[in-house]
């Protein structure tokens, strides 16, 4: 059970993985870091973006990876229009009444598309989605290496957005003290409404590059939700780089723990890890706040 | 003792039902609703008076459900004994996460994060465990009688449940009248300044988690026992967590009665939906979720706080209407 032969491509396997979970976790560090509150509704925005790039598949016949220069400004339209014309107003600026909204938002779409679609499973049926390429230790399949190189590339552009732009030089001002950065001018409403953006984008990006490989059901975001909540916890909430190596390691993790124990106990490999971190050590391995 | 005379006359009231209505549906209806009126009554305590916000009470409901289950098919033990159990193992369980969260000081996000996350644990344990019969379920036997609480009559399950949301709005009353309560009102008001004058937040916490975690197993332990089955997407699923937190919410959050208004007013809509649509998979719960919304945005005391609102409106009106008309009256 122990040789390489099996560990090595488990390894792999979850490195690739855990890239996707990333960006599911960039997205929720992201808003956690800027707004304090963590977003219920992130699973069920992921399913909703897997549908839309399912349909935008079938039948406008757009293949993911165009349909992701597509889906990310539909989904930032989205997150922004969310956050600014339902969340902000119907929570009064209560944390506890923004977890509620959040979960609200979340009920009102997983269970919309569970009566539009149905419970029903699809897949994409997408010609390349099994073609492998040998990357020297073994075969895998090209769209989880793309997925793999996008959500670094994803991770690397919203560094620089978030370092050298305006829009995120007033998003870390918000963050750091939101307070002072009203007082110098910034919007700070505007700003909240681009980060849920952003962190709705996230959630877009990750759907069209798993769409390939991956199934679509009305509840499909919720696994990799609470995965992306276990990842952001053991990194840091609000940290970055601490959702990235959280990400990668919870991949690695699951892909193990399934080889050990089997897919279903290596679920609750995950949640341990994540009940263990919150009463252990709430800060995270990265995080500066709890 | 005198606020408690209300809650009793509202109760003999409800109990009055059946010898009127004789509709199974209509029964069944209010039993569900009176269900999810415990679990919200459990979940009022600790969100609504404690400001715990928890998104996993179905860890509660579950477990009562369960233990209520297995006791009896596993190990014959008599069904009163099993139900009653159910309630311990749910107030034990309440204890266990209160004194694991509340003591690691988790508040807002993370407590709700780790509560629903405790209940995707759970579930997931009931999902393969043989002992819960896995992704099979546990049946109970269907064995009528007193000594085994199942009943051919719809009436004689309402008057359980009766009692039960009796109990409860008895047991929240008296929290609400004593210093524990207050002590609870004060750590969800502004947790340091209670600290600060030598409360001890995470023990009062914890005293609420058993309480709420006792009552929502209660619902669990009456689930089992009507519907005769259970199984982890049943017991542990996310429907009931919501159900829990949205009954007060609506009705109104941290007082006696919202949870129980909020059920009616929750499973009518559930109820009007399925007729103007049909009985679609999800249409309830989207309902239920633009509810929650919408009551947090233009009500957010609920249904209560809503209806004090306009009462004390219609006074005002009122009362200026008749000054001016002793002015009038003067002039």
């Amino acid at each position: 059970m122990l040789s390489p032969a099996t560990l090595i491509p488990a390894v792999i396997n979850g490195l690739l993985i855990g890239a996707i979970y990333a960006l599911v976790a960039l997205g929720l560090t992201l808003i956690y870091g800027v707004l304090h509150i963590i977003n219920f509704a992130h699973g069920a925005l992921l399913s909703a973006a897997l549908f839309a790039a399912f349909f935008a598949f079938r039948l406008l016949g757009l293949d993911p990876y165009v349909a992701v220069f597509l889906l990310m400004p539909v989904f930032f339209a989205l997150g922004y229009a969310l956050q600014r014309f339902v969340i902000s107003p119907a929570s009064h600026g209560d944390d506890r009444n923004m977890l509620l909204v959040t979960l609200g938002i979340a009920v009102i779409i997983e269970n919309t598309l569970l009566y539009a679609f149905r419970a029903d499973t699809r897949i994409v049926d997408i010609p390349y989605a099994f073609q492998t390429i040998d990357i020297g230790l073994m075969f895998v399949a090209i769209p989880r290496v793309i997925g793999f190189v996008a959500a670094f590339a994803v991770a690397l552009a919203l560094w620089v957005v978030m370092t050298f732009t305006d829009i995120g030089r007033a998003i870390r001002a918000v963050a750091k003290e939101k307070l002072g950065a009203e007082l110098v001018g910034i919007d700070v409403a505007h700003v909240y409404a681009v980060t849920f953006g952003f962190g709705t984008a996230c959630v877009a990006v990750a759907a069209c590059l798993l769409i390939p490989t991956y199934y679509v059901n009305p509840s499909v975001g919720n696994a990799f939700v609470l995965v992306a909540f276990t990842i952001v916890v053991l990194g840091g909430m609000g940290s970055v780089p601490g959702a990235l190596i959280g990400a990668l390691l919870i991949g690695v993790a699951e892909s193990l723990s399934g080889l050990f124990l089997g897919e279903s106990l290596g679920q609750i490999g995950i949640f341990l890890i994540f009940i263990i971190v919150l009463l252990v050590r709430p800060r995270g391995l990265f995080g500066a706040r709890a | 003792m005198k606020t408690l005379i209300p809650t009793g006359i509202g109760v003999a009231i409800l109990a009055a039902v059946p010898l009127f209505v004789h509709s199974n549906v209509t029964l069944n209806f209010l039993v569900v609703a009176l269900m999810i009126a415990l679990a919200g009554q459990g979940w009022n305590i600790l969100g609504g008076y404690g400001g715990q916000y928890s998104f996993g009470h179905a860890a509660f409901f579950g477990t009562g459900a369960y233990a209520t289950a297995i006791l009896q098919m596993r190990y014959g033990i008599n069904a009163w004994v099993a139900f009653a159990a159910g309630i311990a193992v749910g107030a034990v369980l309440g204890g266990v996460l209160g004194a694991l969260t509340f003591r690691s000081g988790l508040r807002g996000s993370y407590f709700a994060l780790v509560t629903l996350a405790f209940a995707e644990v759970l579930r997931i344990i009931a999902s393969v465990a043989p002992i819960t019969g896995a992704g099979v379920g546990t049946l109970i036997k269907l064995d009528l009688g007193l000594s085994t609480l199942q009943f051919q009559s719809r009436a004689a399950f309402y008057w359980i449940i009766l009692a039960l949301v009796g109990i409860s709005l008895v047991v929240t009353q008296l929290i609400e009248r004593s210093r524990f309560g207050v002590w609870l009102v004060a750590v969800r008001e502004n947790e340091d300044a209670a600290k600060a004058l030598g409360v001890d937040a995470s023990n009062i916490k914890s005293v609420a988690m058993i309480i709420s975690g006792g009552m929502t197993a209660a619902a669990g332990c009456f689930y089992a026992q009507y519907f005769l089955f259970i199984d982890s997407g049943i017991a542990y699923g996310t429907w009931i967590s919501v159900e829990a937190l949205l009954t007060p919410i609506i009705g109104g959050v941290g007082t006696v009665f919202g949870p129980l208004l909020g059920a009616l007013v929750v499973k009518s809509l559930g109820e009007i939906a399925k007729l103007l649509a049909g009985d679609a998979p999800g249409l309830d719960l989207i309902i239920y979720g633009a509810v929650l919304v919408l009551v947090i945005w233009f009500m957010p005391r609920g249904l209560v706080g809503g209806l004090a609102h306009a009462r004390k409106l219609l006074m005002r009106r009122t009362s200026s209407s008749a000054a001016s008309a002793g002015e009038a009256s003067h002039g």
